[in-house]
């Protein structure tokens, strides 16, 4: 029987897989990788394509990846994936919009901020959670 | 029966609205579970990135990325997380008094501050105060992917490469439990990196494929992006929590109004009767 080794697929929103495989393969970023047992520690990115797990009772599994990172080490392999297809253009238009959101939202602001200001709003709010507070306990006679 | 009258249209209005807010408790008490089990799930991704990143920063003393590296502070920046909703208790006030702590002593120290806030009550509370919001996202919804944060964070992020903050902050609410959720300000730039638990024996580092350098940078961003993606995760599980707490109180405080009230009214029906018949036997003793 071959060697397994250790899986984790996860991505910031969910884990994907976990569990031991016999090998791996992903569409790394300089070609696809074939990853099995006691490979050395690497360390690469990967391209939006598929993965495919080779599981110890022969079966094999997919998974699509739309990029991420691929962790390797002795006995547990870790792919970090990504949860949506990123590009540098798409990136930049997204920070585009965001600041452009902000810019919408305060036109005429000065940058500085007014402390003074801040702290009264956030006073009168605090008592008002006071005298919430207090009213309930007062009906609670 | 005449008398009342108006008790009775009041009592029937507190009724309704405490039916409206124990649908809200219900409803945030549902929206919450969901919450908490997708703020699980987004932890082993962050927790994974941080052992690479505590490993690479250990295995190359002589490279120092821009993110762990400390440099002087001129200037830094926020990402201020908030609920894009009201009706959540003191959750947003506390939040925004931390920050505003936070944001004050720095600005005693001479920094000013950039701010990047995500969620519509610090957008609209950051506005007022007047302090220079640089990029924003709300309206993300219960259940957020990370695409909706990049730009946001990315805004942040190249400030950050271009010199123009010094150091870059995270403010959310951190989820104790459903009764307590208290606001935490994190530093999330430069890095600072955990002391690895084991001291390695034998020095040994990763294949880069295709450099190190591109890695690297490519897992730094990730890391930072997939931080503030919990946080906003956190933030909405402290805020389903926070109104379920908020509404369940205000359904406790209708059945008491209500309570005082029905006794007020039966007294009041009560005095009623008792004239009535003091009135026919004054009447039939008049007889």
């Amino acid at each position: 029987m071959a060697m397994t080794f250790h899986v984790d697929v996860v991505s910031a929103e969910e884990e994907i897989f976990s569990g031991s495989v016999e090998m791996l393969f992903a569409p790394g970023e300089m070609g696809d990788l074939g990853i099995m047992a006691r490979h050395s520690p690497l360390l690469t990115s990967l391209k939006p394509g598929e993965l495919r797990l080779q599981l110890p009772n022969g079966e094999d599994q997919y998974i699509y990846v739309s990029g991420g990172m691929l962790e390797v080490q002795p006995h547990i392999v870790t792919v970090l994936s990504d949860t949506a297809v990123r590009a540098k253009d798409i990136d930049e238009a997204a920070a585009m919009e965001a600041k452009e959101k902000a810019e919408a939202a305060l036109k005429d602001n000065k940058g500085e901020i007014d402390f003074a200001l801040a702290e009264s709003q956030l006073a009168e709010a605090v008592a008002q959670l006071h005298m919430l507070k207090k009213l309930k306990n007062s009906t609670h006679r | 029966m005449a008398v009342g009258k108006e008790i009775r249209t009041q009592i029937k209005s507190i009724q309704n609205t405490q039916k409206i807010t124990r649908a809200m408790e219900m409803v945030a008490a549902s929206k919450m579970r969901k919450a908490q089990s997708r703020m699980q799930a987004s932890k082993p991704y962050a927790a994974k990135m941080r052992n690479v990143i505590a490993h690479l920063a250990h295995a190359h003393p002589e490279y120092k990325h821009p993110y762990l590296a400390d440099r002087d502070v001129k200037k830094v920046g926020y990402i201020l997380i908030s609920s894009d909703r009201g009706l959540c208790g003191g959750l947003n006030t506390n939040l925004f008094k931390a920050a505003i702590a936070s944001l004050r002593e720095n600005d005693e120290k001479g920094y000013k501050a950039d701010v990047c806030v995500i969620g519509s009550k610090g957008e609209s509370f950051m506005k007022r105060i007047g302090a220079n919001i640089v990029s924003t996202a709300s309206h993300l919804g219960d259940a957020p992917g990370v695409s909706d944060l990049i730009g946001s964070v990315k805004v942040m992020l190249d400030a950050y490469d271009k010199g123009e903050i010094d150091r870059l902050y995270l403010v959310n609410n951190d989820f104790v439990n459903t009764m307590i959720q208290s606001p935490q300000v994190s530093q999330l730039l430069p890095i600072t990196v955990a002391e690895p638990e084991v001291e390695m024996k034998h020095h040994w580092d990763y294949l880069y494929e295709p450099e190190a350098k591109v890695v690297l940078d490519k897992l730094m961003m990730r890391y930072i992006e997939s931080l503030v993606y919990q946080g906003v995760v956190e933030n909405i599980a402290c805020e389903q929590a926070a109104r379920m707490v908020a509404m369940k109180s205000a359904s406790d405080n209708a059945g008491d109004i209500i309570d005082d009230l029905k006794l007020v009214y039966n007294k009041a029906r009560q005095a009623a009767i008792t004239q009535e018949i003091s009135e026919i036997v004054a009447g039939a003793a008049a007889v």
